[in-house]
């Protein structure tokens, strides 16, 4: 016993190192594996507050471009709706209740950007408390963000298509091979699109859009256009180049989307896969 | 060496401000970020125990993870410095580490070069192993520790000469 309290004593310093070692090995085994709930994040009240308050300086620098923009979209929606307008008085309307569609989009502000890890998260200024929670797609207007992984009352923590875990389904704009968006961590304004099949037509320039299979994101949002494929090893796959319409590193206003139907949806795909 | 703690607390404070809010905005071509703030580590007084050492460079690794959302990374990677901190003293300085009568801004350049930079490069090495997380990108970590590394090594450089002004003033 007495070696035993001797051991510990003369090895302490190394003790502790293995230990603190441990804590800091569990926490980044738990930072590599998607979707966990985590005792370290970016969401907690104090790097929150620091990050809107730093925001809340650095947003002046870029109001010219994000107006231009904002102006940009503003014609675009307006363009859309005049279209819409034009359709919609030819047909009877019978039932407007059904007229609700399922998605909501709520806007929000980007207050951590990264994009120089393997694996990046970005900060957004609201949560929980502006109806933001886990599994809400993230979009610009020019082109998808990520996954909304976790939300405190005040801030949430999105999963960047920039991150190695991160696959997001999506498809062809003109025809419905589809497969999963992947990122090899090079470029951050390049990601890959894998297990297109070998039958669907692709050229360069094509546009790459969300399917709306995984009820996170409506179909047809744009994400980008294809630099460059080549076939994989198995020569049955393309391997495909895809260059983000979004500069994923200068991005400022983002719009959330929450699913309604998304719970209804799920438990009837549960089903049929039983 | 100052050993008066409010002067490790600035400086704790300190470098941690300036990783999360300016130093990692910076991704110089694209995608490398200094990561200095080990001189916290390197700068702790030389008397101070071993398990002090361990615990204070783990907190300071933790607290620009909470920032970075990087799990327990940096707080591998320093820990990891701060463990090895006695044996890169010894090597760097020798007698004078023996003998306690170490006054870090007045040792020789060289001396202090080689501290810092094998501290440096044991940092960045173990912060991308632990980033990439595979032997597989043994090269791609390789590739990281090197170009961080110089980039540390400039800010450090810097730092290094506030030291030194701050001790003849």
């Amino acid at each position: 016993m007495q070696q035993l309290i001797n051991f510990f004593i003369k090895n302490k310093n190394f003790i502790l190192f293995l230990l603190l070692f441990a804590t800091a090995f569990f926490l980044t085994v738990q930072s590599h594996s998607y979707q966990k709930s985590k005792f370290i994040s970016s969401t907690n009240f104090v790097s929150g507050t620091l990050y809107s308050w730093t925001h809340d300086i650095d947003q002046y620098f870029s109001l010219e471009d994000r107006n231009d923009r904002l102006k940009q979209e503003n014609g675009k929606l307006r363009d859309s709706l005049e279209r819409f307008k034009s359709q919609s008085k030819k047909k009877v309307l019978i039932d407007s209740s059904n007229f609700d569609q399922p998605y909501t989009f709520r806007s929000a502000e980007i207050i951590a950007n990264r994009y120089s890890h393997k694996d990046n998260y970005l900060l957004l200024n609201a949560g929980n408390s502006d109806s933001i929670n886990t599994d809400q797609g993230v979009i610009t207007d020019r082109g998808i963000v990520g996954i909304v992984e976790s939300s405190s009352s005040n801030y949430s923590r999105v999963i960047s298509i920039l991150n190695s875990q991160s696959s997001i389904s999506a498809r062809l704009k003109n025809s419905n091979h589809f497969g999963s968006l992947t990122w090899n961590a090079k470029d951050p304004n390049v990601v890959q699109l894998i297990d297109i099949p070998r039958l669907a037509p692709i050229k360069k320039g094509d546009s790459i859009v969300t399917n709306g299979r995984s009820f996170i994101f409506p179909a047809g949002i744009p994400i980008g256009k294809i630099q460059d494929f080549k076939l994989d090893e198995g020569q049955s796959y393309y391997h495909i180049d895809v260059k983000l319409f979004n500069d994923m590193t200068d991005i400022g206003f983002v719009y959330v989307i929450e699913n309604k139907n998304r719970e209804e949806l799920e438990e009837i795909d549960r089903e049929d896969g039983k | 060496m100052e050993n008066r703690p409010a002067r490790h607390i600035i400086r704790f404070v300190f470098l941690v401000l300036l990783q999360v809010l300016i130093l990692n905005n910076i991704n110089f071509m694209g995608l490398i970020n200094p990561y200095p703030y080990i001189w916290f580590i390197l700068l702790l007084p030389i008397d101070l125990s071993k398990w002090k050492t361990l615990i204070y460079s783990f907190f300071i690794g933790l607290a620009i993870d909470i920032f970075e959302d990087t799990g327990g990374m940096h707080a591998a990677a320093s820990l990891v410095v701060g463990f090895f901190r006695g044996t890169m003293l010894r090597f760097s300085f020798g007698i004078s580490y023996d003998f306690q009568n170490l006054k870090f801004s007045k040792t020789p350049f060289l001396q202090r070069l080689s501290y810092i930079f094998i501290s440096v490069l044991i940092h960045h090495f173990i912060f991308f192993m632990m980033e990439y997380f595979s032997f597989s990108h043994i090269l791609l970590v390789l590739k990281d520790t090197l170009f961080h590394g110089i980039f540390t090594l400039v800010i450090l450089g810097i730092f290094n000469l506030f030291l030194g002004n701050q001790k003849r003033g």
